[in-house]
């Protein structure tokens, strides 16, 4: 037997809990340290599961089957590939930042702990997950905790907004698991036996009536996840009011939960119903990825402005999966992680800001760049891989998914290309509003970076450096699962019948098995 | 066929109904002790109760292999391994709720001896209730529980305990007597009140089938009036406020076991050749339940009362899993019964810790910031309502899963989307008292009980929620067995 990697890299997390639980005297101090450990061991075994997986195979790797309920086809089906393995570190690599970034959290320390390291272990266990329900029941565990964090420890529209974030979740999430019911159906009644492998759902056979109505209803659940306009509104909410921990896990790791479901379930199991929706789905997120930005350059608060470009950035890592290109594909996916990284960054230098003015209005703040240099050095780091500039990491993601989309729709393509041009101005407007300008008296004597912070704060900028200078390690090991699912799609015909005119004049197979390696430089 | 002979004298075999006896002798002798020793400590009553509650187990699950007759004594009551499932269920809520009850009347003040035989009588009156192969033995079951329970309910000194009692004991009689009427209806349709016989007469079609469907509708409305299905609820909300909290736990827990238990073996049974025509009843029953159930549930003030709505919403989801006649309906709503009865026992008690004396505290806002004076009470609650909720990983969301699958396996589509839904506005109302107890500041001055018996009983069903949320399997398997009735 090998090192189960993945099961220890999901449950690790909850070895804090009891601790937590227990440990009834420990200082605050105490607890958060315990659970940093906790995430930072996590965090190793996450690299050691890096090594074990295998960057040459396209398939799932590491799978670990237990029999979870046979009777029911129910299993314990966990297993890594090219997209989720990436998902995976990046949940790892993000989880102690939060936890550092809300170490001025003091009250009820232990069991905000407690809830942060619940999340992870939600988290990682919807990634890996290749049992339908397995994941379901992960995808819905998240909701509890993150609505205690934001819900507790928020703001003060807090209650507002966790109540918002879990309704509009859990209402998506109920059609999801109507669809995963029928799918289980019919593999009893198709296969002969029920089963929730998602490698067994992949060869039932599907009308194509009935395969929309599916697909459909996993999408609703996915689109509230990313979030998809116009199911985005909980999201500023949900983002503005969060302590700093919730911030950053919502941004860099919950809302990877949609796409990836969207690129792991809809595309391979639902691939005729995926090129139907697709043009449709596609001018969503273009829609998107404008409103967002626009949106977000009349924000005046700092947290909603970066909330607002999520909404942008995540229409890119949508537009990029409904391609079908290697190039859109693989570029989501970076693209995935690379929001992780820098949105995560920039909750946490707001964090920081907010832990020191106690504003989150750029009005009040100017000039801080004057008082904590290296505040602002971060921030800005973070604001221009945001906009993607060359050298830091969004620009390699951004760049393959608008490759990818000229080569499937250049309208669509040439639409989600302005957003990158409103970035520069909203991010970098937003930079000049908060940090440049004359210092205002209030904010002498701010504290600048301490040990702690700058501890947290390097290994993220280095991380978004590499990525931006050296992108063939991510997209290495991406790519071979990129190609299986791009062929995999576009090996379907559509059924052209019902297709609404003037949506998607061309619905032949796009060319999407063309060359990713030229544009990102990987071997094939 | 018996022969002629042992029709006319049955054979007495008693072993069947030896949890009964149990329950019953029990209660004679507590009854009796009581009076006779007249200064009988309430904790000697207690463990009594319990002993008498354990060996009816203990003789419940040793019918587990029983290979005699499917039915013993003149075919009044039947023997199968559904039956023992059920039996266990209802003696586990209970052992339960006998406990919470001791404790609720010890600190309150009212603590009477007839409070653990009228428990016992119950709880046999419940478990012959599901057990009952003839539908006159049914509607005796069906008095013995329905009348200790209105005793029950009206156990406590308070006004709202009393006109809970008035309220169920009125309703109560209606419904018995719906349930009677339909009793005689069966029996002008069949010529017999045996089960086995009524689905014989049906499918050789020597019975009326227009009457038996009449009689069909009036035992549904009987066992819809049991199970607070929607449009026989009404008393539910009073009768769930009134009564005390530890009679309510137990009351809304075991009572649904039994009336659907009952409700699973007629209608799989006897009405078997016209399914087809009980299903679009239980079909409108369940819709009604779930969607009335869970909008009403939102405008409620006293958290007794909205678990009382919220009840009514999941007796809903039971009928939505046994539209699918057969085994897949009933392992499903068997499933959803045991996740059901363990959560809402587990709600209902805390509710009674958090109440002080004489039932003050149960409106909604006597809950805010619970979570900082008593963060156990908090966290129990908060484990309970979500399992109501049905989210992960707790038994309600297995629970769901298992009943949606009944029902799309039996092909109504449309009822599983409207539960989905009214899962969502469900959500709603459970998450409002998370919200409450762990995110606003205390508003009432309200010390909650912090003794340590209630605290470890509530363990025992916060255990089971996540055991069976997590590891299903453990009693799936044995579910699946007792799904099977036979005649």
């Amino acid at each position: 037997m090998d090192t189960p990697w993945l099961t220890v890299v999901i449950f690790l997390p909850l070895v804090g809990l009891p601790v937590l639980a227990l440990w009834t005297r420990a200082t605050d101090v105490q607890a958060r340290v315990v659970a940093l450990a906790v995430a930072l061991a996590t965090f190793l075994v996450s690299l050691g599961m890096l090594g074990a997986f295998d960057p040459s195979l396209p398939g799932y790797q590491l799978v670990e089957h237990a029999d979870w309920v046979s009777s029911a086809g129910l299993s314990y089906l966990v297993g890594v590939d090219g997209f989720s393995v990436w998902l995976v570190v990046l949940t790892a690599f993000m989880t102690p930042l939060a936890i550092v970034a809300s170490w001025g959290v003091n009250h009820r320390v232990r069991l905000f702990m407690a809830m942060t390291l619940l999340l992870e272990t939600a988290i990682m266990g919807a990634f890996l997950s290749l049992d339908l329900l397995l994941f379901f029941v992960f995808f819905e565990a998240l909701l509890v905790p993150m609505f205690l964090v934001i819900g507790v420890w928020g703001s003060s529209r807090r209650v507002y907004a966790s109540v918002k974030f879990f309704l509009f979740t859990m209402a998506g999430s109920a059609f999801l698991l109507l669809g995963i019911v029928f799918l289980w159906f019919q593999t009893s009644q198709q296969l002969g036996h029920a089963s929730f492998d998602i490698r067994q759902m992949e060869q039932l056979s599907l009308a194509a009536t009935t395969q929309r109505w599916l697909f459909l209803a996993f999408f609703v659940a996915f689109a509230v996840k990313v979030p998809i306009f116009p199911l985005h509104t909980w999201l500023p909410d949900a983002h503005t009011e969060a302590p700093t921990n919730g911030s950053i896990v919502l941004a860099a790791l919950l809302l990877k939960a949609g796409p990836y479901g969207l690129l792991r379930f809809n595309l391979d199991l639902f691939p005729e119903a995926s090129r139907y929706f697709a043009e449709a789905i596609g001018i969503l997120a273009v829609i998107g990825i404008v409103y967002g930005a626009i949106v977000a350059m009349m924000q005046t608060d700092v947290k909603r402005l970066v909330a607002y470009s999520s909404v942008s950035h995540m229409g890119f890592v949508i537009l990029g999966i409904f391609t079908f290109t290697a190039q859109g594909t693989s570029g989501s996916v970076m693209q995935m992680v690379n929001h992780g990284l820098s949105t995560g960054l920039l909750f946490f230098v707001i964090g920081l800001l907010y832990e020191r003015t106690h504003t989150r209005e750029m009005g009040e703040m100017g000039g801080l760049a004057a008082v904590t240099p290296w505040i602002a050095a971060v921030f800005l780091v973070a604001t221009l891989s945001s906009i993607g500039l060359p050298g830091l990491n969004n620009f390699v993601g951004e760049f393959l998914v608008i490759l990818g989309s000229f080569g499937a729709d250049r309208v669509l393509g040439a639409i989600a290309v302005s957003g990158v041009v409103l970035a520069a101005i909203y991010m970098l407007w937003g930079y000049q509003r908060t940090f440049q300008g004359p210092a205002t008296e209030r904010h002498t004597g701010l504290v600048d970076l301490v040990p702690r912070e700058i501890a947290a704060v390097v290994p993220v900028v280095a991380a978004m450096l590499l990525l931006g200078i050296y992108p063939k390690v991510v997209l290495d090991r991406i790519n071979p699962t990129t190609a299986g699912v791009v062929a995999w799609v576009n090996s379907v015909k559509v059924d052209q019948q019902g297709l609404p005119g003037g949506l998607r004049a061309q619905v032949e197979p796009v060319d999407g098995t063309g060359d990713v390696t030229a544009a990102a430089g990987a071997n094939p | 066929m018996t022969p002629l002979l042992a029709q006319v004298t049955p054979a007495v075999e008693l072993r069947p109904v030896l949890p009964e006896l149990i329950l019953v002798g029990m209660g004679i002798v507590l009854l009796l002790g009581a009076v006779v020793a007249r200064r009988v400590e309430a904790s000697t009553l207690l463990l009594l109760g319990l002993a008498g509650v354990v060996g009816a187990g203990v003789a419940a699950v040793g019918l587990w292999g029983w290979d005699g007759d499917l039915t013993v004594l003149g075919d009044a009551v039947a023997v199968d391994r559904f039956g023992v499932v059920v039996r266990l269920i209802i003696l586990a809520v209970t052992a339960i709720g006998m406990v919470l009850g001791y404790h609720y009347f010890e600190r309150s003040g009212e603590t009477r001896s007839e409070f653990y035989p009228l428990m016992l009588f119950a709880a046999s009156g419940m478990t012959l209730f599901a057990v009952s192969a003839d539908l006159i033995t049914a509607f005796l079951a069906l008095e013995i529980l329905s009348l200790s329970l209105y005793v029950l309910t009206g156990f406590s000194n308070r006004l709202g305990s009393i006109e809970g009692a008035m309220k169920y004991f009125l309703l109560g009689a209606f419904s018995s007597a719906f349930f009677l009427f339909g009793v005689a209806m069966a029996y002008g349709a069949s010529g017999s009140t045996r089960l086995a016989d009524i689905s014989n007469a049906l499918a050789g079609r020597t019975g009326s089938i227009a009457l038996a469907v009449t009689a069909m509708g009036l035992l549904a409305i009987g066992f819809a009036f049991k199970v607070s299905a929607v449009p026989f609820h009404m008393w539910a909300p009073d009768v769930y406020q009134g009564a005390p909290t530890a009679v309510t736990g137990f009351m809304s827990a075991a009572t649904k076991v039994a009336a659907f238990a009952a409700l699973m073996r007629v209608f799989n049974i006897a009405f078997q050749p016209v399914t087809w025509d009980w299903q679009p009843v239980i079909w409108v029953l369940s819709a009604l339940s779930i969607v009335v159930g869970s909008i009403l549930a939102i405008a409620q003030t006293d958290i007794k009362r909205m678990l009382a709505y919220s009840s009514i919403s999941h007796a809903g989801f039971v009928l939505l899993g046994l539209t699918a006649a057969g085994e897949t309906g009933i392992s499903a709503a068997l499933f959803y019964l045991v996740a059901y009865a363990a959560t809402v026992i587990g709600a209902f008690g805390v509710v009674m810790v958090v109440s002080s004396r004489g039932e003050r505290n149960t409106t909604l806002s006597s809950y805010a910031g619970l979570a900082r004076r008593s963060p156990v009470a908090a966290g129990l609650l908060s484990w309970f309502l979500l399992s109501l909720a049905g989210i992960p990983p707790t038994a309600g969301f297995i629970a769901k899963v298992a009943v949606f699958r009944a029902a799309v396996e039996a092909g109504y589509w449309p009822l599983v989307l409207i539960g989905v839904l009214a899962s969502v506005v469900a959500a709603f109302f459970y998450l409002r008292v998370i919200v409450l107890m762990f995110m606003r500041e205390p508003e009432e001055d309200t010390e909650p009980d912090e003794s340590w018996l209630p605290r470890a009983v509530l363990a025992v069903p916060a255990v089971a929620v996540l055991v069976l949320g997590v590891f299903p399997g453990l009693i799936v398997g044995v579910l699946e067995e007792a799904a099977v009735l036979r005649w």
